[in-house]
């Protein structure tokens, strides 16, 4: 089970995405330079956080333009695990793989601070040991992550039971004053109809350690990693 | 020849960066804006032997595929020769 985490001028969570998959998940990974294009060797790729080219035009827009975008797109078409953090869910938008836009916070500014999403799908391979209903707190860091759609695609979304996670009240409530960036439906995380790419605003990599005030996130990467362990 | 493009925010998508400054633009007393949206301006200058109906062509095909998000903006394109 090996996995790639890509890295754009100006990605800066990529050490924490390294890190959580060698520390936590016990696997040998690797940084992928984003001018890389043979992703062969890898079970999946994580696009982490980060600023890639700077914002510049749209959060995420150039970073689709990078020759590893290509081998992403076919990678996850062949049936590969891709999992987009913050910036990376950015470029997932923007490359097509999820639907959807992630436009400027409606209070404007940026925002650092934890947040509490509700577990809506427990049917991905990102979070099937997961339980459904259930609350993780894990840290935001954007500017834009105000999740935007059209009504056709948020009720697909919905039929398909793609949004996978929400924006909540520490008790589950999916309230307005709970989300933090005007996100449309509370949507914090979606995946594709496929179910095996997936994008979240809020940072799972970070908040694997008690230590960095929550270790709610490693659910993620044990669902993750056990999706792979059974396939293989 | 000159490609103008101007790309903006859908009517249907919030513009919270146009929102704040019709809010310090009324704090000057500007009673009359009722509106403000942000966009975007790109200049784009086109060399060879393109006609200008070519060269629209090409900014547009720059503008939906780079310069614009279709999912929530528009674009227009003006050519100056």
């Amino acid at each position: 089970m090996k996995f790639g985490v890509i890295v754009f001028p100006g990605s800066n969570c990529d050490h924490d995405a390294y890190h959580v998959i060698s520390k936590h998940v016990g696997q040998p990974v690797d940084f992928i330079w984003h001018r890389e294009t043979d992703l062969r060797s890898y079970d999946a790729v994580i696009i982490p956080g980060g600023f890639s080219y700077g914002d510049y035009l749209r959060a995420g827009a150039l970073a689709r333009f990078s020759p590893v975008m290509n081998s992403v797109k076919e990678f996850a078409a062949r049936g590969n695990l891709v999992l987009g953090i913050c910036n990376g869910f950015q470029i997932l938008c923007e490359a097509g793989l999820l639907p959807g836009a992630l436009i400027r916070n409606r209070g404007l500014h940026f925002i650092c601070d934890y947040v509490n999403v509700r577990v809506e799908s427990v049917d991905t391979p990102f979070t099937n040991e997961l339980k459904s209903g259930s609350v993780l707190s894990m840290p935001i860091a954007h500017a834009e992550g105000n999740f935007v759609c059209d009504d056709a695609t948020l009720d697909e979304l919905r039929r398909e039971n793609r949004i996978v996670f929400r924006y909540c009240e520490r008790d589950g409530q999916v309230t307005d004053n709970a989300n933090p960036n005007g996100s449309r439906d509370n949507i914090a995380g979606i995946c594709n109809r496929e179910r095996n790419v997936m994008g979240l605003m809020p940072h799972p990599e970070r908040a694997c350690e008690d230590l960095l005030g929550s270790s709610d996130g490693r659910d993620v990467f044990r669902s993750l990693a056990g999706t792979l362990a059974a396939a293989a | 020849m000159k490609a103008k493009v101007y790309v903006t925010l859908k009517p249907s998508v919030l513009d919270p960066q146009g929102k704040a400054i019709k809010h310090s633009v009324e704090l000057l007393g500007y009673t009359a804006v009722s509106d403000i949206r942000q966009g975007k301006y790109f200049e784009i200058a086109i060399e060879g032997p393109l006609s200008a109906t070519q060269a629209r062509e090409e900014a547009v095909r720059l503008a939906r595929d780079v310069l614009s998000n279709p999912i929530i903006e528009d674009f227009r394109v003006e050519i100056e020769e």
